[in-house]
């Protein structure tokens, strides 16, 4: 898919820093205030897809390319399940909270609640790697219609 | 009659299914009757007080008073769980928004009465 | 007002909204219909004192809706206008008016504002609104229940949505195999 207009550019330019900071600081102030890591994972997803749209494929794909955000998806997922088995490591029951009982911060402020934003942070990443996956897989594919009216399908990307 | 209403959503999403012919109508129509199951589920955490500043959410400030917030707190636990179910119909829809373009491949049109033959 | 005045208020314009998504003919209208339902539901959320969820589903919302265009822009925006089955229409807006006159009855019981934890004491809402600072430091009940308390579901939860990520790459990707082997 082509971009869009220099204006959708010049404001997409401007704006992507806001929402990345948004995302970021929904995920990490998950345990005082409303957000957490489903909020911030989808807001950051919302943030590439805007940009593919502006800018065209090509410089979507250059700059978070396939195989990253597959990776990203993975490492996620295996940074909760590595928090889940320190806790029976150090708690005694899966998923335990071992961070909060041995080294407790204090209440309200950034650096409490133990292991709950490590949990937060890696929830994010996977949710927003996993949705952008998911719009690179759907806007790559493009139906061209043959002039014998038969219609064929183009891949615009490498495979492996 | 607020529970009905919310049955009465749940149905539209059924009637959508059973009996549009376009593949993707069918597919609004399940995402109808996902938002009206959310939506029931937390509706039924709700805790009624005697006006508005006497219901609060489930989180606590540095100014809240414990015994206080004991009482005023809506329900958690709806609400932890449709926080995932929300995400997971995304994924959900995704992958069947998948299915509807490669029908589309296959068959050259939305139209469910014209896929008869359904080979690999 | 009171709260169940807004409820009804909110759940008959969403009513309306997804009414108008199901019986209109141009595609591209009935995704927009969509749109105002899940803005509907969130609004909703906000009033149910539940800021959590209103974030999330209007995120959730945003990106469902670029979806469903990308994939009914490009391709045939009207529907076709084949013959319709009366029998199976009758049938089905019977089923569908039976099921709502039940539904109507047997919700008699459910009073609105009256949870299970006002009327258990044992309910382990409970447990969490009272123990919830004190046993895991955080000051949103919601974070502590998905992270803590019940962080069981949430790998589920991540679990599942592995999955039909996957899913929907394995679909989409053996179309390119296909037109490189030949067809």
């Amino acid at each position: 898919m082509n971009g869009m207009s220099p204006i959708v550019q010049t404001v997409a330019r401007f704006v992507k820093v806001f929402i990345l900071l948004y995302g970021i600081y929904l995920t990490l102030i998950g345990h005082l205030t409303p957000g957490g890591g489903f909020a911030g994972g989808v807001v950051i997803a919302s943030l590439y897809i805007m940009l593919t749209l502006a800018y065209g494929k090509k410089f979507a794909l250059k700059f978070f390319p396939r195989r990253l955000a597959g990776s990203l998806d993975s490492v996620g997922a295996l940074i909760f399940l590595v928090v889940a088995c320190l806790g029976f490591g150090f708690g005694g029951i899966f998923f335990a909270n071992f961070l909060e009982k041995s080294y407790p911060g204090a209440e309200f402020s950034l650096l409490s609640a133990g292991t709950i934003p490590i949990s937060n942070i890696a929830i994010c990443i996977k949710v927003a790697s996993s949705l952008f996956l998911v719009f690179i897989i759907m806007a790559v594919a493009r139906i061209i219609d043959k002039k014998d009216g038969s219609k064929e399908f183009k891949q615009d990307e490498e495979e492996e | 009659m607020i529970f009905p209403l919310c049955f009465a959503l749940f149905v539209v999403g059924l009637y959508c299914v059973l009996t549009k012919k376009n593949v993707i109508k069918i597919v609004i129509g399940l995402t109808i009757m996902e938002y009206s199951v959310n939506l029931f589920l937390v509706l039924l955490g709700y805790k009624k007080g005697a006006s508005f500043s006497d219901v609060q959410a489930p989180i606590i400030e540095p100014v809240t008073n414990l015994d206080d917030f004991f009482m005023k707190a809506v329900d958690p636990l709806p609400q932890a769980m449709v926080l995932t179910s929300i995400v997971i119909g995304l994924g959900v829809t995704a992958l069947a928004i998948a299915i509807c373009i490669r029908l589309y491949q296959r068959y050259g049109t939305f139209d469910i009465s014209k896929m008869r033959r359904l080979k690999g | 007002m009171g709260i169940e005045l807004i409820m009804i208020i909110i759940l008959i314009f969403i009513l309306l909204g997804a009414i108008i998504a199901v019986e209109i003919k141009d595609l591209l209208s009935a995704v927009i219909s969509i749109g105002v339902v899940g803005f509907g539901i969130s609004i909703a959320f906000l009033f149910l004192q539940a800021p959590d969820l209103a974030i999330v589903q209007i995120a959730v919302e945003t990106v469902l809706l670029v979806l469903l265009i990308r994939a009914t822009i490009r391709r045939d925006v009207k529907s076709t206008h084949s013959h319709i089955n009366w029998a199976g229409l009758i049938c089905v807006v019977v089923l569908c008016l039976a099921l709502i006159g039940f539904g109507f009855f047997a919700m008699q019981e459910l009073k609105f504002g009256e949870p299970a934890i006002s009327k258990i004491q044992a309910a382990p809402s409970n447990h969490y609104l009272k123990e919830g600072l004190s046993e895991t430091g955080s000051a949103n009940i919601v974070t502590s229940v998905i992270l803590d308390y019940r962080a069981y579901d949430t790998l589920g939860e991540a679990t599942v949505l592995f999955t039909a990520i996957i899913g929907a790459l394995a679909i989409l990707r053996g179309i390119a195999r296909k037109q490189k082997g030949g067809k």
